[in-house]
């Protein structure tokens, strides 16, 4: 059915129809609005006997959702930022322990400085976990994924993360097309999981294991994830003859016939990445583009298979490796040098970091650049070099530690700012 | 030492002399009014709500400190993410903003090393008693020589108007759309069983007696803990159609018989089923005793002083 919905509702109402048996949650923005319209539906008796707990925070949500699930339930919940991180121990024990638990990431920042907005660096900081992670491009595509995650959670028992753009997406109102229950339902099988506790006939979960197999295990956690690999393309296969659309897959190429410059990004920036392609191609500029769906596990393959005849590669990631380089564009290169040829040049851009708008303008002038071959490799789209180099003087003149982020606010005469 | 030159760190000798700093900005200077003079003007406009008793509670917090304080430099405040914790960002004293729930953990870190200072940690009902709560009962059991002083507006303010752990029964929270089914905390029991050694608690309705028990927090040597019920006027007043600010005030002071007897005039008061009627909770001290604390069994401080 086609309707005018915000991102939160219609993540929500596709969580609805998969029909979760347990849904718990902490509030923290902009993930709000999904819980808050789960737990109505709950409430409202939309979803049979399913259970709605509000718990006492992030930690207590993914572990709830744990026992949840090896008691055989279906289980959700979604949180962002602080949240995901404050929930890190038990996101690695749920992905450990083979759970296919599910999750919406409203994707935002992390602190310090505290920032609500919207980037990567929350599901950045549990890409090592073991859980499969999706990111949405639309919200079509946020509400699709879920579907989508729920089936491919359970099939290989392992927990997946769909990544929706904070506010970006969560909050904005647009057409989505939300399926039929029984649509669903025939696309969703009931969860028959692969073991659970139970007392008459009782199985351990969670035993500690030591030197002699712990490579094993984590070796076998990784098979389930090429096995993914393997399974997630056909699955988009299935997913569009059931419900007429295509959501899903490794990767989505755009323009790619006869670029010479591909652009490469996670979520909903794809959108004004694709306006930007367009403009510069009728421009003379050859561009493509390569929006990458399933970041968790890496279709290294499929992607240097996609990159095979581009010249450059720009990578637009709106999180980094402090220190180190971007992370999408790390994965690519290593992608790119693995698939044993001259490959393209990549360059990392790291772009809307805590909310910085993406502008199309922006994006123009640094495609602009990188197909002139004028990018440099590493780079942060519009960054108030100004701003660093005065903060980075007094640093050196008065070796204190603290209140940078307090001297950059007030170089820029903001005096206060919302937090949440 | 410029942004390029550390780009290039190749060896190029000694980075340039650091040019003067420019100037700090300056700020507006505050209006010459008592318990006004330890705001930061250069915060405002703040953003609590209309009628939000957070502020009637901070505004009565500086009221105290500037009858017991000319200058707040030997005081520091710690706060965690809500509402009630932003407002030590108001403060122009020493101020550490931390994460959700946390307060109270680095305020013991602050504590242990400078046991000199005094240290006031401002939480809400969710950022003390949900995802902190386990820190406060630490806190509380070690006899940490600091002043918590928890915002209860029985309901997360800042994300919205969620449920908190504090929600009496059948309130509408956004994620209790058919009203609260859980049994809630009493923060100051829960405090002084954990073994607190000054347990008060006070009301936004009643700022005198909120100033008194405040202060007489600031002065125990040991964990102090004041419980205040403000208002969220916002999402738990607006949800529960409690009616506006001063409505939700009045609804706090039902034990006054003349207020009493005004309220019965008023029916969004006055409906009892299927909304929420607010509980009469006992006011003022309810716990004193002494004990060592934290910084005195580590020896980091005499005893006993
Ligand atoms: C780890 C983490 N989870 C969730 C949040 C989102 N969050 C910010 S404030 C808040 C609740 C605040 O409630 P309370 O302490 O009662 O303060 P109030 O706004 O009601 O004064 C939540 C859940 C966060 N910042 N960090
Ligand atoms: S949301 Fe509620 S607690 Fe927060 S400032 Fe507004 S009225 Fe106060
Ligand atoms: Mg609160």
């Amino acid at each position: 059915m086609l309707t005018q919905i915000e991102g939160s509702k219609a993540v929500a109402e596709a969580v609805g129809l998969c029909r979760p048996e347990v849904v718990c949650a902490y509030p923290i923005s902009p993930q709000t609005h999904i819980i808050e319209a789960v737990g109505a539906m709950v409430k409202a008796g939309r979803l049979g006997s399913c259970q709605f707990i509000n718990v006492e925070s992030e930690f207590a949500a993914m572990s709830v959702s744990i026992g949840a699930s090896a008691m055989g339930a279906r289980a959700y919940t979604a949180t962002a930022s602080q949240g995901l991180l404050f929930m890190a121990e038990a996101v690695y024990n749920a992905a450990g322990l083979g759970l296919p638990i599910v999750m919406t990431v409203a994707n935002r920042a992390i602190g310090a400085p505290i920032n609500i907005w919207n980037d990567h660096s929350d599901a950045m900081s549990v890409r090592d976990s073991g859980w499969i992670q999706l990111f949405a491009e639309t919200n079509q595509e946020a509400a699709d994924l879920h579907i989508l995650a729920f089936r491919l959670a359970e099939e290989l028992s392992v927990p997946v993360m769909v990544c929706v753009d904070g506010f970006v997406l969560t909050h904005a109102v647009e057409r989505v097309d939300l399926p039929e229950q029984d649509q669903v339902d025939r696309f969703l099988p009931p969860f028959e999981p692969r073991q659970v506790l139970d007392p008459d006939e009782p199985v351990t979960i969670g035993a500690m294991v030591g030197p002699e197999a712990f490579t094993e295990v984590r070796y076998l956690a990784h098979a389930l994830q090429l096995q993914a690999l393997a399974r997630i393309p056909s699955l988009a296969t299935e997913f569009a003859a059931a419900f007429g659309r295509r959501s899903g897959g490794l990767v989505r190429p755009y323009r790619m016939e006869d670029a010479e410059t591909v652009v490469l990004a996670l979520g909903s920036v794809l959108g004004t990445v694709k306006d930007a392609v367009d403009s510069l191609r009728e421009a003379g500029h050859r561009l493509g583009v390569l929006g990458v769906t399933t970041f968790r596990p890496f279709p290294a393959a499929a992607i240097a298979d996609a990159l095979s005849s581009a010249r450059r590669v720009v990578v637009i990631e709106k999180a980094f490796s402090i220190g180190g380089h971007g992370i999408l564009g790390a994965d690519v290169a290593l992608a790119l040098g693995r698939s044993g040829r001259d490959g393209p040049r990549v360059h990392d851009v790291v772009a809307g970091l805590g909310g910085r708008p993406i502008t199309e303008a922006s994006l123009r002038r640094m495609l602009a650049e990188a197909s002139e071959g004028r990018l440099p490799d590493f780079t942060f789209l519009d960054l108030d070099r100004g701003l660093v180099e005065r903060e980075l003087r007094r640093m050196d003149a008065t070796r204190r530690s603290g209140p940078s982020a307090e001297n950059l606010l007030r170089d820029l005469g903001v005096a206060s700012t919302r937090i949440g | 030492m410029t942004l390029e030159s550390l780009e290039k760190t190749a060896a190029e000798g000694p980075p340039p002399e650091s040019p003067a700093t420019a100037g700090e900005p300056t700020l507006p200077e505050p209006p010459p009014s008592a318990e006004k003079r330890f705001l930061r003007y250069g915060m405002m406009p703040h953003m609590l709500c209309p009628g939000c008793g957070h502020g009637i509670v901070f505004e009565a917090m500086l009221r105290a400190l500037s009858s017991r304080y000319e200058q707040l430099d030997d005081i520091a405040f710690v706060a965690g993410i809500g509402c009630s914790s932003r407002v030590v960002g108001y403060v122009d004293a020493c101020t550490l903003h931390t994460t959700h729930g946390r307060p109270l953990t680095f305020a013991t870190g602050l504590k242990l090393a400078r046991p000199e200072l005094k240290v006031v940690v401002v939480t809400g009902d969710g950022d003390g008693l949900s995802i902190g709560g386990n820190h406060l009962i630490h806190a509380a059991r070690r006899n940490v020589d600091l002043t918590c002083v928890l915002f209860n507006n029985e309901i997360y303010g800042m994300t919205g108007g969620q449920l908190a752990p504090t929600t009496i029964p059948g309130a509408y929270t956004s994620t209790s759309p058919q009203g609260n089914a859980e049994t809630p905390f009493d923060a100051a029991r829960l405090v002084e069983a954990a073994g607190a050694t000054y347990v008060a608690r006070a009301q936004s309705y009643r700022t005198r007696e909120f100033e008194e028990v405040f202060l007489q927090a600031l002065d125990h040597r040991g964990f102090s803990f004041v419980e205040v019920m403000t208002d969220c006027t916002e999402y738990f007043g607006r949800t529960n159609r409690l009616g506006n600010g001063a409505d939700l005030l009045f609804s706090q002071a039902r034990v006054e018989p003349a207020i009493d007897a005004d309220l019965a005039g008023r029916s969004t008061l006055q409906e009892v089923p299927p909304r929420p009627v607010r509980p009469v909770l006992e006011m003022g001290v309810l716990h004193e005793s002494s004990r060592p604390t934290l910084d005195q069994a580590m020896k980091l401080s005499g005893a006993g002083s």
